[in-house]
């Protein structure tokens, strides 16, 4: 079992269980959707970003236990942190996951290095980065503002 | 699967031999994560007998050259072996003629191609083609792409709760604007078996013509297009123990000598001069251009490999081994069986407490064993029932009772690491 703890590490199987920042986010003023053609998750990233600072950060969403607790560790990694800040963090967790320009491991990431065992299951790599991908779309899309229930 | 009106479940059990069936798979020698291989994905391919490796290899080693076009002698030898088997493939389908069987890269190339040329010349703003809800997307995509061309509108047999084809509503739709039905032969989402005779008959007395999508129905039940009075049946080699790359589109000849070509190209023709071309005879007139020779000839040797061991007998273990698998999936808590259709062939489909498919997916290849996740390329039943992705076994000659056992296990260690399901 400990190779398959090594991806399903317990953080990532709470967040699955219990994703934060999870749902429609009130007074967002980015948005964007993602989907993995391939597996058909979908996932839709909301932000509220104010003098160039993620003051708010939620998602929706469908997926397996990797796609959503990266998409809930990865709000919960933003909030407060500035925009360049956050795609930072994208390019880090990507080098990490996708094994590129000789990965890394995570040091320094907090709670997204959990996700480095990802990098042994090159299957798994787009479930983990289909939010991040979203994450910088919604973060592109500028003044895109969306509406609010 | 029982299927068509030959001879069903004939032969006793224990004639077939599934230990010895299994060592003419070389690549069921192989372990995956330091355990033996349990394969059960065969809807999206089947593993090949050493017969079609050795035969291909042969092809490349012995006879490679190009076909219908030198006088040398390989080219007589390649020639030969590619229209033999266009004849192994005629005697499997029960074809009346050779001519009517037509090589092409997969059943999405066959779909294509009468969508293009049937539908291309007999669909007008307004008429009708009618799919069911259950489709592969390559049942669905090209008839859109069409309809869309010619204004022409896609009509949806609904699927019922277990699976089934809402016959009723079938009934309904065959009306005066329907150009063409298009079928699943066996649903590869969720395995059911349509009822394509009485479909076709159905069809045929309001005068339409029938194609059926026969990918998952080919490998797993004896096909008699003549019985079946099928306008059009296609196929995948891949997914019939063949090579990748090459499929057949069977079609009566009178409906495929009335379609234009689909490609243009040589071998296609009889005469070109820069005012006019004169098209080849069937089948050629379809097959443009240098055609995948050595795969085609895998196939041959597929056919014949799934003719020996008697595709009966083949059907008649799979439904065993199936009926095992359908039993104890049923009993393992949590798991819900995604179809329940009234006949089923070949595979399951099933979703597991709130366990992504995904999850599942690589938990269960930890333990070696190879399952299809996802939307199996049917986003339409995943909506009609409800769920996002399904896990799907899908058995072929080779599976035993014991990889379900193993499955099963599987199963219980993905409850494990997921607490509970
Ligand atoms: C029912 C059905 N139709 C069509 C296809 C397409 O076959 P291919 O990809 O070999 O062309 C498949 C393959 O998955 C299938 O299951």
């Amino acid at each position: 079992m400990s190779d398959l703890r090594d991806l399903y590490q317990e953080l990532i199987l709470d967040h699955n269980r219990k994703p934060r920042n999870f749902g429609p986010l009130a007074g967002a003023n980015r948005s964007a959707r993602g989907v993995n053609p391939l597996c058909g998750d979908k996932v839709a990233v909301h932000l509220h970003v104010e003098d160039d600072r993620v003051t708010g950060v939620s998602f929706e969403g469908t997926g397996c236990a990797i796609s959503i607790a990266s998409a809930s560790v990865m709000t919960e990694s933003l909030k407060e942190q500035s925009c360049d800040h956050a795609r930072e963090l994208f390019e880090r967790f990507h080098q990490m996951v996708a094994n590129d320009d000789g990965g890394n491991d995570g040091a320094g990431m907090g709670k997204l290095a959990a996700f480095a065992g990802v990098r042994d299951y090159p299957a798994r790599v787009k479930c983990a980065t289909l939010a991040w991908h979203t994450l910088r779309a919604a973060l592109d899309g500028e003044d895109k503002a969306v509406s609010t229930e | 699967m029982r299927q068509v009106k030959t001879a069903e479940c004939n032969g006793p059990a224990e004639a077939f031999d599934v230990a010895r069936v299994r060592e003419d798979f070389p690549i069921l020698g192989e372990s995956v994560h330091g355990k033996p291989l349990v394969y059960l994905d065969n809807a999206a391919t089947a593993q090949k007998p050493r017969s079609v490796i050795e035969r291909v290899a042969g092809y490349y080693e012995t006879e490679n050259s190009n076909i219908h076009r030198g006088v040398h002698r390989l080219s007589e030898l390649a020639t030969r072996a590619y229209e033999d088997a266009r004849g192994a493939v005629r005697r499997f389908l029960n074809a009346a003629q050779d001519r009517e069987i037509v090589f092409v890269r997969g059943a999405t190339e066959a779909i294509n191609l009468v969508a293009r040329c049937y539908g291309g010349v007999n669909l007008e703003a307004g008429d009708e083609v009618v799919i069911s809800a259950m489709e592969h997307h390559s049942n669905i995509v090209p008839w859109q792409l069409i309809c869309q061309e010619k204004g022409a509108v896609l009509r949806v047999i609904p699927v019922d709760d277990r699976g089934d084809v809402v016959m009723e509503a079938y009934h309904r739709l065959l009306g005066p604007r329907t150009r063409i039905v298009a079928l699943p032969h066996v649903s590869n989402a969720l395995g059911t078996v349509n009822p394509i005779k009485e479909m076709i008959a159905d069809a045929h007395r309001a005068g339409i013509p029938v194609l059926i999508d026969g990918a998952q129905g080919a490998p797993h039940a004896a096909v008699d297009v003549q019985d079946l009075d099928c306008d059009f049946y296609a196929f995948s080699s891949h997914k019939l123990y063949g090579p990748t790359g090459v499929g057949v589109l069977y079609g009566k000849a009178g409906l495929l000598e009335a379609m234009p070509p689909y490609q243009g190209g040589g071998d296609m023709i009889l005469t070109v001069s820069f005012e006019a071309t004169e098209y080849n005879a069937l089948p050629y007139k379809f097959e443009a251009g240098t055609p995948n020779i050595a795969g085609v000839i895998g196939l041959g040797a597929a056919v014949e490999y799934l003719t020996g061991l008697g595709i009966e007998a083949v059907a008649a273990h799979e439904d065993r081994v199936l009926a095992y698998a359908v039993e104890r999936l049923t009993c393992v808590p949590g798991l819900r069986l995604i179809g329940t259709p009234a006949r089923r062939a070949s595979l399951v489909s099933f979703i597991f407490g709130d366990v992504h498919a995904h999850d599942i997916g690589t938990i269960l290849d930890q333990e070696g064993i190879a399952v299809r996740t996802g939307h199996h390329c049917a986003m339409p039943v995943m909506d009609r029932f409800g769920v996002p992705a399904t896990v799907r076994a899908s058995f072929a000659c080779y599976n035993t009772e014991a990889e379900v056992d193993v499955l099963a296990e599987g199963l219980e260690r993905v409850r494990r690491l997921f607490d509970g399901v």
